[in-house]
């Protein structure tokens, strides 16, 4: 481990990303907020949806645009680079085990993640307007908790960048990604499930059911969510596996 | 500090196709040997097969070879890109594949396409770069206007990389690699697709490094390349060493210097014996794709005797080629196949 390198390119990854933050900010955000107008707002103001629906949606909306911009900071670079622009080649060659270039990269991504997170916030509150029933109740919870989604995403982003090719970036998000956020608890609570008793276990093969049940027992515990024990175990577990499988996919890629 | 090269026996399978990152580029595949075996259907790719050289320190030294010959392949493990199969590598007193954080202190690379980091400045490129072997700011500044002014990059020091052209982008890589002060410097093709001011330009460059006392590892297929920059070459084909020694002692071990190269309608044991038989030819070859190649002390005067011999033995000449003692002959003599090809 060499601090000076790994900070090096920590910085140069914040160069980067404060030079196209707006685009940044764009690509990882609009959906959310699409969907917290459409499902939070529309719908509730309508009447489809009873109001309590908003406060339920919320900690979804966190987790996944936290999830989503954390895989996609680590996963886009990460594809290009091993496949065409060769850009990490340079930090590759520094005076550092390259294993740290991949933690580097998770460090950045989940950095980008936890300011997502951080935006989603006051972004949802002004659309979603008034009847959000929130809790900060817990802040040292919730603290650990986005540190830990904002990891899972960028060890995901990691496996992923550097298992797939240019060719496999639609695949990803149809296959991959699109089931991850429908059967990520992110629009509905885990209890939800209960009525189809084979799939509410399938699901808890999915990483992001432990972000979206996290984020709701943390910010409106008045809804039925898992347990802390297993959010902060699966959590960690699923941390465990994706940095491990991220890693030696790096390995793989970045030696001949 | 003196840095030298030193390699033995080193191997290079390859039992899958490497990754992109590593792969070399240039060639089809570096791959030299396909065994496909029908019970197994494995894949082994044979880059390097047992090559052996060592560098002084204050060398440029020349990797020559065609395409796919195996010289990417042994920058890449030099450089810590690529794991050795069997064989060692050392640089200084570095075992490459073992130390090679150190190593990669040591060394400054430059590949065979600019990997320049795009979403950055020319000038923060070579900042950042310094930053990540830990130069201290204010020398991260001064060194890299200095090397941008030297590259003649300074008025596009602060635009972003992509636009750059081709010859730009190479000039930045080269400052790139040598914004940290390495020992060695390591030059994948470095003048491909260069226009010849810049090419000029480049081995200025690489001379000028070296006569600070460094070491200068460069491959190429270019012959005038290999013979004006380097002071030893290899010549390197299916992962092998072929012939080692200056540009000078390489083209003197071509028997005679020139080559005449001939195509006729038809050719015969009894034509290349009474080709042999001509004052001044000192070798006859049959090259794999036809005609014969007549290796000699001399060109041009020969061709009276060449073609009353041809006739005597009631072969037609359809071509004539001939070239002057060049690292090609070399090539040709230990090949039989053309650099060029």
């Amino acid at each position: 481990m060499n601090l000076q390198a790994f900070l090096a390119m920590l910085g140069r990854d914040g160069r980067v990303a404060r030079r196209n933050f707006l685009p940044l900010l764009l690509q990882n955000l609009v959906q959310p907020m699409l969907f917290v107008f459409v499902f939070g707002r529309v719908m509730t103001t309508s009447g489809m949806m009873p109001e309590s629906y908003k406060s339920l949606l919320l900690p979804g909306i966190i987790a996944i645009s936290m999830l989503l911009s954390g895989l996609q900071a680590v996963a886009f670079p990460m594809i290009a680079d091993f496949q065409f622009s060769r850009e990490i080649e340079d930090r590759l060659l520094a005076p550092m085990e390259i294993e740290w270039v991949a933690i580097e990269k998770v460090v950045a991504g989940s950095i980008q993640a936890l300011v997502a997170g951080g935006v989603v916030i006051p972004m949802a509150w002004l659309i979603l307007g008034t009847g959000l029933q929130i809790s900060f109740a817990q802040p040292f919870e919730l603290l650990v908790l986005a540190v830990l989604v904002a990891v899972l995403a960028a060890a995901i982003g990691l496996t992923l960048g550097c298992s797939l090719g240019q060719a496999q970036i639609g695949i990803m998000f149809s296959l991959i990604v699109g089931p991850m956020i429908f059967f990520g608890c992110t629009y509905y609570p885990w209890s939800a499930l209960a009525a189809f008793p084979v799939l509410q276990k399938v699901v808890l093969l999915n990483p992001f059911v432990y972000a979206s049940e996290g984020f709701r027992s943390a910010l409106a515990p008045q809804f039925p969510h898992l347990s802390g024990y297993i959010v902060f175990g699966g959590l960690v577990i699923f941390n465990a596996v994706f940095l491990r499988l991220g890693l030696r996919q790096f390995r793989k890629k970045a030696i001949g | 500090m003196d840095v030298g090269i030193r390699i033995t026996n080193l191997r290079k399978v390859y039992t899958a196709p490497p990754p992109a990152a590593a792969q070399v580029r240039g060639g089809p595949m570096t791959g030299v040997k396909f065994f496909k075996r029908p019970d197994k259907k494995k894949y082994e790719v044979v880059a390097l097969d047992g090559i052996s050289l060592e560098i002084s320190p204050g060398e440029i030294f020349g990797l020559l070879g065609p395409n796919g010959a195996g010289k990417s392949t042994t920058v890449g493990v030099l450089t810590t890109r690529i794991r050795p199969t069997s064989g060692d590598a050392w640089i200084g007193g570095f075992e490459v594949w073992r130390e090679r954080v150190q190593v990669k202190r040591l060394i400054g690379v430059v590949p065979q396409k600019p990997n320049l980091d795009f979403a950055l400045t020319a000038r923060e490129m070579l900042t950042y770069h310094a930053a990540y072997f830990g130069m201290p700011a204010a020398e991260r500044a001064r060194r890299s206007a200095e090397l941008l002014d030297r590259f003649q990059l300074s008025d596009r020091a602060d635009s972003l990389a992509s636009g750059f052209s081709g010859g730009m982008m190479q000039r930045l890589s080269i400052a790139r690699a040598l914004m940290h002060d390495p020992q060695v410097l390591f030059l994948d093709e470095p003048s491909t697709g260069l226009d010849p001011q810049t090419r000029l330009l480049l081995w200025e460059l690489i001379r000028d490094f070296n006569q600070r006392g460094h070491t200068v590892m460069l491959t190429t297929h270019n012959m005038d390349e290999a013979d004006a920059l380097c002071h030893r070459l290899a010549i390197v084909d299916h992962g092998r060493v072929i012939a080692t020694g200056t540009p000078e002692e390489l083209k003197r071990s071509v028997p005679g210097g020139f080559v005449v190269r001939l195509q006729f309608d038809r050719v015969s044991d009894e034509l290349a014996a009474s080709l042999a038989q001509i004052q001044g030819v000192t070798e006859v070859q049959r090259p794999p794709e036809g005609g014969l190649d007549l290796y000699a002390d001399r060109g041009g005067t020969l061709i009276p005797h060449i073609v009353s011999a041809s006739a005597a033995a009631g072969a037609t000449i359809s071509d004539v080629h001939i070239s002057e003692p060049s690292l090609e002959n070399l090539f040709l003599h230990h090949t039989g196949r053309s650099l060029r090809r």
